[in-house]
Parts: C-alpha cells; structure tokens; sequence
C-alpha cells in the first residue's frame, strides 16, 4: 500500500523521489540475484532483519513451533521404535494390542513394569527423553499430586514410590518431571509442549481463517462502495458491539467445546479485525486508474479485486497477522483458564494457568504458565512490530 | 560574482540512499541580477527543482548539498536558521506547482496572507487587511474584499495560484522563486497568470527564478536562460540566443522536440465506427438526510459525435468541460443517456456482460502513466491480461509471443517484459499503456491524454508512435487533449468543449485556421502564443 505512494502522479520532484526505484533497479545488477525476491522485498527483508529484537524473536518463536510440533519425539509414555522378537515396532505411530506381548488389554501401555520387561527380555525399545505424554498419570509420585520438580529432591526422596526404590529400573532421567507434576499427577512439561503446539496451531486456523474471511468482507465492501458498503458497515458496528466473551461463555456452555467447534465460535468475531484495514485499501484503489484500464479491458469484478486490488491490501494485512495471532491465542487462554474452552483434559495454557491459580502451594504450576504465557506472546509481538517496519516504508532511509 | 542578486556557485546536491548517494547536482553554477529573469529549463529528472529547493534549503535532510549559494553577498547554505528565517518569504519568496496543496484548507484567503503579513512585518490586523485586500487586486483577483473570507476549496485552480502569488509578494521580495508554477493549470489559465507575473515583475522590480520544462514560456518570461539536464547546465545565455543559435546537442533536441507532423489525409468517405447523439452524462448532486436529488453536474450535456475508421477525432477543452467523461461514456465505462452506436449497432442498452465481447475492440489509454500501470504485476502480464481474457484459446507460448510483438510495435524491449512498471521511464510506461491496448488488435481506441504527464521530448516520440500505429492497423482515435500542439499533430476533425456542451466542431485544419468562436480563439491564442483573451471569454 504504502510504497505505491512513492510513485504517486502528484509528485513532480522526478529526480529524488524516482530515483530509489532507479538506484534499486540498478543495485539488483551488482547485488547477487536471488530468485523470487524483488527489490522492493529484498529491502522490506533487510528492514525486518534490522529489528534484531523482532528478527531473533521469529527465529526463536519457529524452533519453539518445530519442537513442540514434534513433541511426541520428546514427551511420550510409548517407544519411538522398538524391537520385539526380531520384529521392529513403531508404537510411537501404531497401536499395537497388549496381545502382542501377551497381555489381554486394546492397547499397550508401556511404562507397565509387566510389558516393560517382556520387551526388553525379548529385544529392546527406545523411550523418548521425556517418558510422559500430556495425559500420562504418574502413579509411582513420592507426595501426593501435585509433586515439586523432581530436581528439588533427592534421588531417595524421588524414587521412593517404586517398587525398589532407587535400585528400580524405572528410577532414571526419563522418568524426572523437570516441572514437576500438575493437581492430577500428569508432568508439566509434556503438557506445556501439547499446549503451546495447540495453541500456536490454534491460533494459526483462527488467523487464516478469519483474514480469509474479513479481507473478502472488506474487498467486496471496499469494492462495490455506496449501498453495500454502507448497510454492511453498520451491520459490523453492531456485530462488534455485542460483548463477545460472555457471549462465547455462553455458547461454549451449550454447545460441548472442541478443537473445531470452538474455532467456529471464536471465528464469529474474530472476522471484523481485518475489515476496516482492507476496505480503506480497496475504497482507495478502486479508483486508480489500472483499475479503470481493467474494467476497459473486460476483466470481471471478482478478478480486478483478486489480481489488482488484493496485492495493495496484502501490505496492510500482513502487518497485522501477528498480533490477530497474539490475539486469538489469548482468547483461547482465557476460555480455557475460565472453563469453557478446550474439552477437560486436553493440554493447554489456560488449564496450566488455572490449575496455578487453584494450587497456591505449588508455585511451579503458576510460575511455568505465567512465564510461558508471557514468552509466547511476546515472541508474537516482538515479530509483529518487525514485520510492521519491514513494511513501512518511511524507515526505508532511516 | 558581484553585482549579481544571487549567484550560485558550484551547487552540488546528492541524496543518501541505501545503495550509496545519488547525485541529483553536478556543481553548477548561475547568477541572477536584480530585476531580471533567470529560467531553468529541464525535463524531468534534471534536478532543477530540487536546485531551486536548495537556494531556500527546503530539501528532506537525507539531501547533502555543498557549493556557494550567495544572497546578497551572504552565504545561505551555511547561514543559521534564524537567519535563514529573515531571508525566507521576506527577500526570496518561492511559488509552487501545486496550488492546491501548497494552500492551508483549513485558512481563509485573508488568513493565509495576513499571516506572512503580521510575522515578517509585525502587522496589525487592520493594516494587514488592507495591505491584502491591495496585493488581491494586485495579482487580478475579482472582488476581493468578497474573497477575503473564502477557503482555497472555493476557489478555481487559477485563483489558487493567484492567492499563492499575493502571499509570495506580501513581503516585496527581491527574488521570486516559481517552480513550474503554471504546469498544474489550463493553457487558458496559464497564459493569465504568466502576463500577471511578468507585469508585477515589471511594476515591482524584482528578479525571478523560473523553473520549467515548458521552452515556450521560457521564451516568453526569460532574459537568461540555462539548459539542464542530468543535473548539469549544458547551455547558457540570452534567451533569444538560445533560440535562435542553440550550441549544444541537448538544446537542440529539446527544440525539435515539439510534436510535428499532420494526421493522415482525412476521408470522408470512411465508414463512421463511433456514433453518439444527444450524449449526457449527469451527475446527480444530493444532499440533505434523504439524499434528495437538488440537482445535477452536466458533465456532457448532448453531445453529438462521429468518428471513422482509420480518422482521429480531438477533443479539446479546458479541464472541467467534460472531455474525460465523454471518452469514458463512449467506451460505457460509466453509464450516459442518449444515443452510442459502435460499428453500426446501438450498444447503449447492453449490459456489462453483454460488453465483454465488444471490449476488445475498443480500448482506452490513459493520461498517467505512474497510475495506469498495476505496479505490482510484471509488465508481460499486464499487456497479456485482454489477451488471456479475450482469446482465451491462445496456448501460453502464443499469448507471450504476441505480448513480445506488441511491446515491440509500440518501441519497448520486450526481453524486459519480466520487470515491474517502476522500473520504466514514464514514456516507456505510456508506450507499455499504449501496448496493452494495441496486442487487443482494437479497431477504436480513446487516448486520454497520453501525452500530458510527459515530458516534451517524449511527447513528441509517442505522438509519431500513436500515428504510425494507427496508419498500420487503420485505428480510429477519440484523441483527447488540452494541449492544442498536440491535436493539431494528430486530429483530422475537432470537437471543443466547453462546461459539457459543444462549442464548435469540423475539419481540424479548419478549426485551426479560422475559428469561428471566441473561446476557441482564446484556447490557441493561450496555446500556441501564451496571449491572454479578454475577460469572460475563459475561466479564471
């Protein structure tokens, strides 16, 4: 949006004002070419990496998103591989009925010192580092739930639950809670990785779907001007008016949550954030003149809007989409701290941060939400203001 | 140099860029004695204005400038602000392009001078009232004790100028500074206000910088005369020097760069493709809380016209009269009332569905060529759009290999088609604008100004394109202008407009040779001779 000001007609100062594009242009020869990026995004690149703080801060958010997506490789009570009777398993992604090992049960539980056992006499398996999934319960606790961090306590005191004490084959790193355990028994640390991936994954769907929607909204708004524009401005006045949280409290006590039913819901106000933004870009760009030259040429509407007009409004969306993430992420903490968000006992901040907030005596519970939470957010903030000055283009010779 | 009013010596001014600076400036260096005229003539780009910016160090701060700007003996480019301050609007005072941006909205007339009037002279109101309402009767506004409490949007383009004029002289410079200060205005306004400029300058005695691309007006205002290009003066000297005996190759070129050359022999005979009878476009004007209906803007107001195959017919008219809204309507760009035949068939009842067949055989180009190209499409695909629309059985290969040809025809490289419009000059971009019609193979195209936002030179060069394209493929043209040069260059037959309605029409060489109407006279007098027409005759 902004950098098509540049090049307005109004401005006659040809030499200075004209002469970035030249001198870009002409700087693309020397500079070594690298595919698919034009001048323009090549600066808007060195812009956004020129806020190191925005610029470490997405680095740091996307090894963060990839471990967590690939937490069952780091949190998990089954076996990444296992061989078993010369037979090599993988129940990290298969189900394999107890049968297999004798038992009589649909599925096999690991970490049962019986099946333990049976395997390693027969062959080997591989846990992953942390031997919890986010629903795990640890029985073998040596205090009741929830526990401290297992490193606050002597390898005596940890161990003491299990059938040998420290001598017991399960007293070993896999089995430490680093963040100690929640109200239920189940380890932190799992439950933080499965909640920020489906936070962050949660937050992703809200934002996609939502800038989809709201950028047609504006763009058809935006467009068609006059009529349209009108009645449906002031239907979104009124859509935004409506206090959206008791009404999602509402709606989430009818309808039983899940991960897509509560996406519909939030999705019901989450829409109108983009709106205004590209409905100014589009009232403003329908009148350029290529918009004129296509509608000489015959091109339809839905074209004009997706080929000519989209691209101005794409600057001004994309500055935003971090913190309608920010946003969305927080509403689903919110929800789920109150209740009525994801279904009970599904991994989330919101839970960790409740369970916190009922278990004073246990500050690990609270300080790891808390801080997490903050991180995250952050994280989120932080790359938004980079990619808003990776698109301004007033901090061009700055 | 001494003796001179303000002499300028070896200016150099360069702006920082990411890749390094880019030098606007190459040491140049002029006087201006008292009284005179100096005028800096240049096509875009050559760094004139930003010369003219300097003097009064109105630059953005990412410009380095060096060299001697001398005002009076005083060095102005390392004075302090404060006495920086004294010299601005006091002994040098600057007029701009843009009338309409350079004034407060939000100021009245009386405000917007009496300002300059009571900080630089320490007015009261009464006198600085009086003292506007003499420098308003000075610089030919009508009425002006009327006037006085008007904001600039009620006032004409001219007047504008007018008002930012009287705020220049309120403090009888020495030295006027006017940077293109006409550009932005009708030839018939324009020709106003530069006899206005050149009777104060008399009357009052003071030197002006005219800063301009325009080599008639130079001939007209100037007593010297510099010639710059790519930020260094090539040729100097008296203006008639210049004229008559031009020494380098660029002056020279800028002087045959008028659009030359006379439209193909008109034929009667030619089947007519464009007919329109009784044409109106009406702008309702609403107000009020129902939007009632009070009235309307008769932007065409029954307008008949014909154009043949293979003929051009010019519009011309001051801006306002309606000829954009005509062009458009013809083309059913915008809805109009009456008559619009194309091709023998009434085509002013169909749809815009109905239209997509006939579009490609009616194309338009537009003035701008900064705005008319998408600026983040690939020029390849913005001439290949119609294609892709109207021939959608062309295979990919066939629809590049006939973009490739069309950028061709109209004199760009086509192995450039990859790039992105900002990375044209505007005359490559109005040939691309003129490619993206041509590949359609129309058989009527409307040209909206396409050669106004261009410099001369280039003018001329896209002028001869328009004509060699149309005597190849036998186009019709609605060949619409301001600029007189440029129609007599191009157009068998004239229509002038004036507030919508026709004001005469008929055979272009007769038109031009024997106008039978006194605002047709008043358009070429301002035209071709920058001579005034008596009040009433034209607007103001």
């Amino acid at each position: 949006m902004s950098f098509g000001a540049a090049f307005s007609p109004g401005l006659r100062f040809a030499g200075p004002v004209f002469a970035p594009a030249d001198a870009a242009a002409a700087g693309a020869a020397t500079q070594p070419w690298r595919p698919g990026l034009s001048a323009l995004n090549r600066r808007r690149l060195a812009n956004f990496r020129a806020n190191r703080r925005g610029y470490w801060s997405l680095w740091i958010f996307l090894v963060l998103f990839l471990l967590t997506l690939g937490s069952e490789l780091i949190a998990s009570d089954r076996p990444i591989v296992a061989v078993y009777k010369g037979e090599w398993l993988f129940p990290i992604v298969e189900n394999y009925p107890e049968s297999k090992f004798g038992g009589f049960l649909a599925t096999t539980n690991f970490r049962d010192p019986a099946n333990r056992d049976e395997i390693n006499a027969h062959g080997w398996m591989l846990f992953p580092p942390i031997r919890f999934s986010f629903d795990t319960v640890d029985n073998s606790l040596p205090t009741s739930a929830p526990t401290p961090p297992s490193w606050t306590q002597s390898v005596d005191v940890r161990c003491s639950a299990y059938p040998q004490q420290t001598a017991d084959a399960d007293c070993n790193w896999g089995n430490m809670h680093w963040l100690g355990t929640d109200d239920q028994g189940r380890d932190v640390v799992a439950r933080l990785l499965y909640g920020i991936r489906i936070s962050v994954l949660f937050g992703f769907a809200l934002t996609l779907i939502s800038s989809v929607v709201g950028v047609i909204a504006g763009a058809v708004q935006g467009y068609f001007g006059g009529w349209t524009d009108l009645v449906f401005q002031r239907l979104i006045e009124i859509w935004t008016a409506i206090p959206s949280l008791y009404l999602l409290l509402i709606i989430s006590s009818v309808i039983a949550p899940s991960f897509w039913t509560l996406l519909g819901i939030l999705l019901l106000f989450s829409w109108v954030a983009l709106v205004g933004l590209v409905r100014a870009e589009f009232l403003r760009g329908r009148n350029f003149e290529y918009v004129a030259a296509a509608r000489a040429l015959g091109v339809s509407n839905v074209t004009i809007m997706w080929r000519h007009l989209l691209p101005n409004a794409m600057v001004a969306t994309t500055t935003f989409l971090p913190f309608i993430l920010s946003g969305a992420i927080t509403t689903l903490t919110a929800l789920d701290f109150l209740g009525y968000g994801l279904p009970a006992g599904s991994p989330s901040l919101g839970e960790l941060l409740s369970q916190g907030k009922d278990n004073l005596q246990a500050p690990w519970l609270a300080a790891t939400g808390i801080v997490s939470v903050a991180f995250l957010l952050s994280l989120l903030v932080f790359i938004g203001e980079a990619t808003r000055d990776a698109f301004d283009p007033r901090k061009t010779f700055s | 140099m001494s003796g001179a009013l303000l002499s300028v010596e070896n200016l150099r001014i360069a702006f920082r860029q990411e890749q390094g600076e880019v030098e606007a400036v190459k040491g140049i260096s002029f006087d201006i004695p008292a009284g005179k005229t100096l005028a800096l003539v240049g096509e875009s780009g050559s760094g004139k204005s930003v010369t003219a910016l300097s003097i009064l160090r109105l630059l953005p701060p990412s410009a380095t400038v060096s060299g001697r700007i001398a005002y009076k003996g005083n060095d102005l480019a390392s004075a302090s602000d404060q006495a920086l301050r004294k010299v601005r609007g006091n002994d040098i005072s600057m007029i701009f392009q843009e009338p309409m941006s350079s004034l407060n909205p939000l100021h009245t007339v009386e405000r917007q001078i009496g300002e300059i009037l009571a900080v630089h002279r320490g007015m009261g109101k009464g006198a600085a009232r009086a003292k506007t309402l003499q420098l308003l009767a000075d610089v030919g506004i009508p009425d002006p004790a009327q006037r006085l409490s008007s904001f600039p949007h009620q006032l004409s383009g001219g007047q504008r100028q007018r008002v930012m004029i009287a705020m220049a002289l309120a403090n009888e410079p020495d030295l006027l500074i006017a940077d293109e200060p006409t550009t932005a205005l009708d030839v018939t306004v324009q020709a106003q206000i530069l006899t206005l400029l050149k009777s104060l300058q008399a009357r009052l005695g003071m030197a002006m910088l005219f800063i301009t691309h325009d080599l008639g007006i130079v001939r007209k205002m100037a007593d010297e005369t510099c010639v710059m290009t790519a930020g260094e003066i090539v040729e100097r000297g008296p203006t008639e020097q210049i004229f008559a005996a031009p020494q380098h190759d660029y002056t020279k070129h800028l002087l045959a760069a008028e659009p030359k050359g006379a439209p193909p022999i008109a034929n009667t005979d030619a089947q007519i493709l464009v007919e329109a009878n009784g044409l109106k476009v009406w702008f309702p004007i609403r107000r009020g809380l129902l939007r009632r209906t009070v009235g309307y803007v008769k932007a065409v107001d029954g307008i008949d016209i014909s154009v043949r195959a293979g003929q051009t017919l010019g519009v011309v008219g001051e801006s306002g009269s309606g000829k954009t809204t005509l062009g458009r309507a013809l083309l059913r760009l915008i809805s109009s009332e009456g008559r619009i035949a194309f091709g023998g068939a009434d085509i002013e009842q169909k749809s815009w569905r109905e239209m997509r067949p006939l579009r490609k055989d009616m194309q338009i180009v537009f003035q701008d060529p900064f705005g008319s190209l998408s600026p983040r499409m690939p020029v390849g695909d913005i001439v290949g759009e119609g294609l892709a629309l109207h021939f959608p059985s062309l295979s990919a290969a066939d629809r590049d290999r006939k973009v490739a040809r069309a950028l061709e025809e109209v004199g760009v490289d086509p192995e450039r088609r990859t790039g992105y419009p900002h990375e044209f000059s505007g005359g490559q971009r109005q040939r691309i604008a003129i490619a993206r019609a041509m590949v359609l193979e129309p058989k009527f195209v409307v040209l909206d100004e396409p050669t106004s936002a261009l410099d001369m030179s280039v003018q001329a060069q896209v002028v001869d394109l328009l004509r060699e394209l149309q005597r190849r493929h036998g186009l019709a043209y609605l060949f619409i202008s301001h600029d007189l040069k440029v129609v007599r260059a191009l157009a068998n037959d004239v229509l002038v407009m004036r507030e919508g309605k026709m004001v005469e029409a008929g055979p272009a060489t007769q038109i031009f040779a024997a106008p039978q109407t006194d605002y047709t006279r008043a358009l070429m007098g301002a035209a071709f001779d920058i001579t005034t027409a008596p009040a009433g005759v034209v607007s103001e």
